[in-house]
């Protein structure tokens, strides 16, 4: 151990101590941390309670715990996922602590405005989990609290209801400060087109952020004035369109999805030319590509209502829309392999999960495809395909884009570096784990078995129980990711400024940074991805 | 006997055709696009290639990849399209059928007050149902007729087919519905026309004697969602042979045997999980202190009384 206070520099994690220098920090970099602590906890709470309910469902009928427990469980582990940990995910926690950075600020552009979105967030991730707890039941109406039942069920869908709404005050938050600072705070000379790529995925988040997430806000105070004052905008009982409640639901929610897709492109955008040596392929259309679907993203959201009762006219066109969409993502990963092509590739932990984030954005977005085609989504919608669909997306890209992302930034993050052997290793589990947790998924959805199942046919079964053990292999790789990281965070070897040969701005300064990141303001003269020495020792 | 992948009705035929066209360029594609990038970590591996070459653009490449894809998509779309269209086309000679979802059974009214707990269909004769909720969302999916549309309370959905294959195949609820939604199954019974007139004809008409006052109360509160009337445990404790039952009930100070007198049903509607009848969950029921009148409790307290009497 040589972490000896007196010969380390400082940088922004030691240049005040004290759990009170971090709850009262003004500074990205530590806000993108406090972000990135409570993620974890909510996300392995979360991925506990996923590993619970495939125990259930090891086995047709009851087999660890009831159908209500079961019910109320799919419902937080969704939640949770989505509200507290996947939309937040990247853009709070490496957009925090890398924007400012990456576009030569010394900060985002309201600092306080950023810290209070953390308590915003924090407040509203409490609020979910006292939900859970609250009058001794759980809410079971599944994270989309589709009416009527989210109307009338009996729990305490209200707190989740205002839990899911200050979540999403602390969204938009973190999105307006983001557009200001892209704008304002660039470094002289860094023009749009000099700006690397994983800001310009925030950026496009940002703008999703800003403008649909008001919706679901309002939408969720809909069904709140519903449930309290009877007033009939969605039960038809009071003579409301329980239909209207899913297209404002989707209005919002699909393009969310976007909002923890396209950071995630972002930051695999950074890691192939850097483990390359190469420039980016493409600079320009990736840009493009981010920005079109986040425009087209706002469009499409019918198409998870396709069995509804919507008019024939809207079904075939949201499905038209939908496959438009695809384009832009199947660009992004043409350019990513060209990106590669011709490099000196260097498969070092970040890329092993980066090349897997393409695998498994692949699937997911192909199977994607079969449910947005009109005659397929009949078969396939709300069933397990579904469920498997949107892991591919979620989990496989976010996250894996995620475990990505904390495998290239903790060098300089942390000033430390991570064991390579067990990072890889832990990869092999979460890898392998997830194939066999999710694709047994599809084939079994294919067959017909719908989601939110608590009992299902027997025939059923050997799906399902693959998709158990592949969750067990799942968390094992999970936790032995998060003990090497955690270890070494504090005890890995020391990393240089620059151990991966980067030619972005974060790669020119100490690790870990300074508290004010730049001693001088950076000057921008040229194009973000220039390799003019190659290392590739 | 249900196989996989049985082609139940006549629209299955152009879905599947819809999902093996998508299934097979996505299979290529991924395998293609694994195969490249496993070529390029070896081919391109830092011990092997130590010159990186430094091309960032190649508009010929890029104009291929986005057209190429779109082209691909397009047809993706029109089969998707092609497979759907039929659905929505209702033959005029379609027999209908209403279906009635309800938290957590189907029954399907074939008119005339006959109704059935099953979905028996005639041979290769078109069919349309109509999609009615009594309560929540529902959806109706029938994985070998590969149909499937939302039941939502106040909109009047429909579906329609043709059944060509005999046999018995699964309807399973497909929009969460609570508790037991998992349980909310029937079956599809495919008969020949003349079998199917034969069971039509043979379909008892429920005797309409109007269900005495407390029963109404009951069931238009739902209370039969959770407890049987015939004695089967589902939820709740059943109300068959109710009045005077003595049951193990779970309170604050501990467990104790109570006979299911008027206080005692009129509290457990009221204050559900004060005494709790051991065995069965707290905090599933919600007070209906507010949502049934004192007036109407007496008249469910009679119900019980007179059901218990007439056994």
């Amino acid at each position: 151990m040589t972490n000896s206070s007196t010969s380390v520099p400082l940088n922004y994690l030691n240049h005040q101590t004290g759990l009170w220098s971090w709850l009262s920090s003004t500074d990205h970099k530590r806000i993108g941390l406090l972000y990135m602590y409570s993620i974890t906890i909510f996300f392995c709470v979360a991925a506990i309670l996923g590993l619970l309910m495939r125990i259930e469902k090891i086995a047709p009928g009851q087999t660890i715990m009831s159908a209500q427990t079961y019910n109320g469980m799919f419902t937080i582990h969704g939640i949770i996922m989505i509200f507290i940990v996947v939309i937040p995910g990247l853009a709070a926690v490496f957009g925090n602590i890398l924007l400012p950075i990456m576009i030569g600020a010394k900060d985002v552009a309201f600092p306080k405005l950023n810290l209070f979105s953390w308590y915003v967030y924090i407040t509203g991730a409490f609020l979910g989990l006292y939900s859970q707890f609250a009058n001794g039941h759980s809410p079971d109406t599944g994270w989309t609290f589709y009416v009527p039942y989210s109307a009338e069920a009996s729990s305490n869908v209200v707190i989740a209801l205002t839990a899911a709404f200050v979540l999403g005050f602390a969204s938009i938050l973190t999105g307006l400060n983001f557009i200001v600072t892209i704008h304002r705070m660039r470094a002289p000379g860094m023009t749009w087109f000099r700006m690397p790529l994983f800001p310009w995925s925030l950026y496009a988040t940002a703008w999703i952020q800003i403008l649909a997430t008001p919706i679901i806000g309002i939408t969720l105070l809909m069904v709140i004035a519903e449930r309290t004052f009877h007033i009939g905008f969605f039960d038809p009982a009071l003579g409301g369109d329980p239909v209207l409640y899913q297209h404002l639901f989707w209005i919002y929610s699909h393009p969310a999805v976007y909002v923890m897709i396209l950071p995630a492109m972002g930051v695999v955008t950074e890691i192939f030319p850097t483990f390359s040596q190469k420039p980016v392929f493409g600079y320009v259309p990736i840009v493009f590509s981010s920005m079109a679907i986040a425009l087209v993203g706002y469009f499409v959201w019918g198409h998870h209502m396709f069995t509804s009762g919507m008019s024939y006219e809207s079904r075939w066109f949201f499905s038209f829309l939908t496959f438009l969409v695809a384009i832009p993502s199947a660009i992004k990963v043409f350019n990513w392999l060209s990106t590669m092509y011709g490099g000196s590739v260097d498969l070092k932990p970040p890329l092993l999960f980066a090349i897997s984030f393409i695998f498994l954005f692949t699937i997911g977005g192909f199977t994607g495809l079969t449910l947005g085609s009109l005659a397929t989504n009949i078969q396939l919608h709300n069933t397990d395909f579904v469920v498997a669909h949107f892991h591919y997306i979620i989990f496989g890209g976010m996250g894996f884009a995620f475990f990505a992302a904390i495998h290239y930034w903790f060098p300089k993050i942390y000033g430390r570096m991570y064991n390579f052997k067990w990072a890889n290793i832990s990869w092999g589990f979460l890898f392998v784990g997830f194939n066999l947790l999710y694709f047994p998924l599809f084939v079994i959805g294919i067959q017909g078995m719908p989601r939110r199942y608590f009992d299902y046919d027997p025939k059923f079964q050997t799906g399902e129980m693959l998709s158990t053990v592949g969750a067990f292999i799942l968390i094992a790789g999970l936790f032995m990711m998060l003990a090497n990281l955690i270890y070494h965070s504090r005890k890995g070897a020391v990393a240089t400024a620059n151990p991966w040969h980067g030619v972005t701005l974060e790669w020119q300064i100490p690790s870990p940074p300074p508290h004010e990141n730049f001693d001088e303001v950076p000057v921008i003269t040229r194009d973000p991805y220039i390799f003019d020495n190659p290392q590739t020792n | 006997m249900e196989t996989l992948f049985n082609q139940g009705s006549n629209l299955a035929e152009a879905v599947d055709r819809a999902f093996i066209f998508i299934f097979a360029i996505s299979f290529i594609f991924t395998i293609g696009i694994t195969v490249l990038m496993i070529y390029i970590l070896v081919h391109f591996s830092r011990k092997k290639n130590k010159n990186p070459k430094q091309f960032s653009h190649n508009t010929k490449l890029e104009v291929i990849w986005t057209v190429v894809p779109l082209i691909i998509v397009l047809m993706m779309f029109y089969y998707g399209w092609v497979g759907f269209a039929p659905m929505r086309q209702v033959p005029a000679d379609a027999m209908p059928v209403t279906v009635i979802g309800r938290m957590w059974s189907w029954e399907f009214d074939y008119g005339n007050g006959k109704v059935s707990k099953e979905l028996v269909l005639p041979f290769n004769k078109n069919v349309k149902l109509n999609l009615v909720s009594r309560d929540v969302n529902h959806s109706l999916f029938i994985p070998a007729f590969r149909v499937k549309e939302d039941v939502i309370p106040g909109y009047e959905n429909y579906m329609w087919f043709r059944p060509i294959m005999k046999g018995t195949f699964d309807i399973y609820c497909t929009e969460y519905c609570g508790l037991a939604h998992s349980a909310m199954l029937s079956k599809v019974i495919v008969l020949d026309s003349l079998e199917f007139k034969q069971w039509l004809t043979e379909l008892k008409v429920p005797d309409n004697l109007p269900d005495p006052p407390g029963l109404v109360i009951i069931k238009a509160n739902a209370c039969i969602t959770c407890h049987s009337l015939d004695g089967s445990k589902v939820i709740g404790p059943t109300f068959k042979g109710l009045y005077g039952r003595k049951t193990l009930v779970v309170t604050e100070s501990g467990d104790k045997e109570i006979e299911a007198n008027d206080e005692y049903i009129k509290k457990s509607i009221t204050d559900p999980n004060a005494e709790q009848v051991k065995g069965y969950n707290k905090g599933l029921m919600q007070s209906y202190k507010e949502k049934i009148s004192a007036e109407d409790l007496d008249k469910i307290v009679d119900y019980f009384k007179i059901s218990v009497e007439t056994k």
